[in-house]
């Protein structure tokens, strides 16, 4: 099993304290609840309306991994940037877009963040330095370090945090980009959200070597933390984010997650690739949402009817998300057209379907 | 007008941008203390130190991966290939990333990037040095194509291609590098994209090509003319944006068509140019288009192989003759 064959990091037993460990206020950690309660019912509610064909495609779920997109996300400033994968809705949540524009995209409406084009994998939000939604296994780790490329170009102190899934760390692209990241120096933090499973393969089938390696040969310090433990993430964030922003290069995280779903919504949770029963494991053992709810109930932050509340809340966020989907027009068909080209050249075709198009 | 060379002229152009755009960086293998392979970037570290002219590791699909990253949030890179033989480790930046980025954000991001470098036959550098790779680039929407045939239009159109806000896959003739010609003294000088330019006149018959090809067509035209045949020579100079008007006005008035090109025959720019002039211009035509490209096979070695493959004024005369019924 991928455990034992893999260091896993741990929350804190005493929960009492976690806050308090962490250098966390009872402000921040109701905040992160609320954070990751609104991902948690996004997803449930995008899950809803695949199952009704409101939402087609691939649509890959962040349920279970929660923990990370809040964690590793909210320590951020609006001028750092996030770049992802296709298991994206969630981060661009975090980092800002509106979940309105996000539940658009994925109905595939002209209200979605990207008029409809892009859908599920291409969730882009330029405003607030979230550089997409990428569907190439590891092909946002070359965007990363141009990002951090342009950072320390222009001499700004802002820094790029970049998403990968453990499967990623198997493409060369990884591989060459994390050794440019650490030869220029250059203010990206890589992490790989890992889940234990590349869609159905365990990460032990396909690498010799621990997560806690793979930055080793290029000289970039890797750290390890528990992504179900939100407060624990948060704070190693924030330190990490602060060394970075202050000149000590790139980093190397492996976020210890664990997805609750299939690899997509057209793929089964559980079955040839991993028991039933782990999963079910899993949900009960590690559910971030209910660990953070252990710590703030154990501290005395949050109670029962409060938590209750901030959850109707993330609920109706959701559904007003679902509903502004739903009202959202369909892209007009001159869209087809539109956004392929940043310059139309004056001379010359650049079209060559021979078909009508809008000027 | 000063004479310069190709290699000269692209330089120049490299230099004026940068100095003109802060934002303009130059990066790939030996760009900078080696000062290029084939020395395009020569002298441009000393004026512009090792943040904008940086050597890279070889590490093309990273590479590729960090000026698309650069570009779309704000800087304009110039990535040199140090051949196109190489890009096909970073295809995947330049198609699915660059091309596709200001779509798929519905016009959120653009790829203000360059992409450079020599492309085309070379001598005896056998199957994996040496062919032509525009078409690669000119399938997939998102993505300029452009190949610059003389001193001139290296600078001219390298310059719009670095102001352009699109990706642009600009491929330098790999045996054109000490080519000499005439290049205007404007430090402004810019070619737009999606101009082709007729680089010899004739009423007899039309030689489309781009790139290299051109000097062949020029050569072959030089031979006809000796037989009293006039040939148009039309170098279309960009792939996309692809001057179509040009194209139409020389078939509407030769009426007979050579399309000359380095690269392999299936699916190439000559099929898609073909299938223009027949939608287009079909009752102009006086006779069936043929096609001079590579042989349809994977470079050889041996230069008597490798003399067979390439296409050569001799077979550009050939096959006009034919479209000519001589």
């Amino acid at each position: 099993m991928a455990e034992t064959k893999t260091k896993r990091a741990r929350g804190s037993k005493k929960k009492v304290d976690a806050l308090t460990e962490h250098g966390i206020s009872a402000e921040l950690a109701l905040n992160l609840m609320r954070d990751m309660l609104l991902f948690r019912r996004f997803e449930e509610k995008a899950e809803e309306a695949y199952a009704i064909g409101k939402i087609g495609g691939f649509c890959h779920l962040h349920i279970g991994q929660e923990g990370g997109a809040a964690g590793a996300i909210k320590p951020l400033r609006v001028e750092d940037y996030v770049i992802s994968g296709y298991r994206e809705h969630t981060q661009a949540i975090s980092k800002g877009v509106d979940p309105k524009a996000v539940m658009a995209e994925l109905y595939g409406r002209a209200g979605g963040s990207s008029g409809g084009k892009g859908g599920s994998m291409h969730i882009f939000g330029a405003d607030v330095g979230f550089l997409g939604g990428h569907g190439i296994v590891g092909g946002q780790i070359g965007l990363a370090i141009g990002a951090a490329w342009k950072i320390r170009y222009r001499d700004e102190d802002s820094v790029c945090v970049c998403f990968i899934g453990d499967a990623a760390v198997n493409q060369g692209a990884f591989h060459e980009c994390l050794n440019m990241a650490a030869v220029w120096e250059l203010p990206v933090i890589y992490v790989v959200e890992n889940n234990e499973y590349g869609m159905g393969t365990a990460f032990s089938r396909v690498s010799k070597t621990d997560m806690s390696t793979k930055s080793a040969a290029y000289g970039i310090p890797d750290s390890c933390v528990n992504g179900q433990d939100v407060l624990a993430t948060y704070a190693h964030f924030r330190d990490l984010v602060d060394g970075v922003r202050g000149g000590g290069g790139p980093r190397f995280v492996d976020l210890q997650t664990y997805r609750f779903r299939g690899h997509s919504m057209s793929d089964p949770v559980s079955g040839t690739y991993r028991p039933t029963e782990e999963v079910d494991r899993r949900k009960e053992q590690d559910d971030p949402i209910a660990i953070l709810r252990d710590h703030l109930f154990a501290a005395d932050v949050l109670g029962q009817a409060t938590l209750e509340e901030m959850d109707a809340e993330a609920k109706q966020i959701s559904q007003d998300a679902a509903d502004f989907a739903e009202n959202s027009p369909i892209p007009d068909a001159e869209a087809l057209y539109t956004n392929v080209w940043a310059t139309m050249n004056p001379n010359g075709r650049l079209f060559f379907d021979t078909r009508e198009r809008p000027k | 007008m000063t004479t310069m060379t190709y290699r000269d002229a692209l330089n120049e152009a490299l230099r004026e941008e940068m100095e003109r755009d802060p934002d303009v960086f130059l990066m790939g293998e030996e760009v900078a203390e080696y000062d290029g392979a084939y020395k395009v970037s020569k002298g441009l570290l000393d004026i512009f130190g090792d943040r904008r002219v940086v050597d890279s590791p070889i590490s093309e699909l990273g590479f590729a991966g960090l000026g698309v990253g650069a570009a779309m949030t704000g800087l304009r890179p110039v990535i040199e290939f140090m051949t196109f033989n190489f890009a096909f480790l970073a295809i995947d930046q330049i198609i699915n990333n660059a091309s596709k980025i200001h779509y798929m954000s519905d016009g959120q991001f653009k790829a203000p990037i360059t992409f450079r470098g020599p492309s085309g036959s070379a001598l005896q550098l056998s199957a994996q040095h040496s062919q032509a790779c525009e078409t690669y680039y000119s399938h997939a929407p998102g993505c300029k194509v452009v190949t610059p045939a003389t001193p001139a239009d290296a600078k001219g159109l390298l310059k719009a291609s670095i102001r352009d806000d699109d990706p642009v896959a600009f491929m330098e003739g790999e045996l054109l590098y000490n080519f000499k010609g005439e290049v205007p003294d404007d430090d402004d000088f810019v070619i737009p994209l999606g101009v082709a330019d007729l680089k010899r006149e004739g009423s007899d018959i039309s030689i489309i090509t781009h790139g290299r090809m051109v000097h062949v067509a020029l050569q072959a035209a030089g031979n006809l003319e000796k037989d009293g045949i006039e040939a148009d020579v039309l170098d279309l100079r960009t792939i996309k944006p692809l001057d179509v008007d040009a194209i139409l006005e020389t078939v509407a008035k030769t009426n007979r068509v050579v399309y000359l090109e380095e690269g392999w025959p299936y699916a190439a720019t000559g099929a898609q140019v073909i299938s223009i002039i027949q939608e287009e211009a079909f009752d102009h035509l006086d006779a069936p288009i043929l096609r001079v490209t590579q042989a349809d096979i994977p470079m050889p070695y041996a230069k008597n192989l490798e003399n067979l493959a390439k296409p050569n004024a001799e077979r550009v005369v050939e096959a006009c003759n034919k479209v000519l019924y001589r």
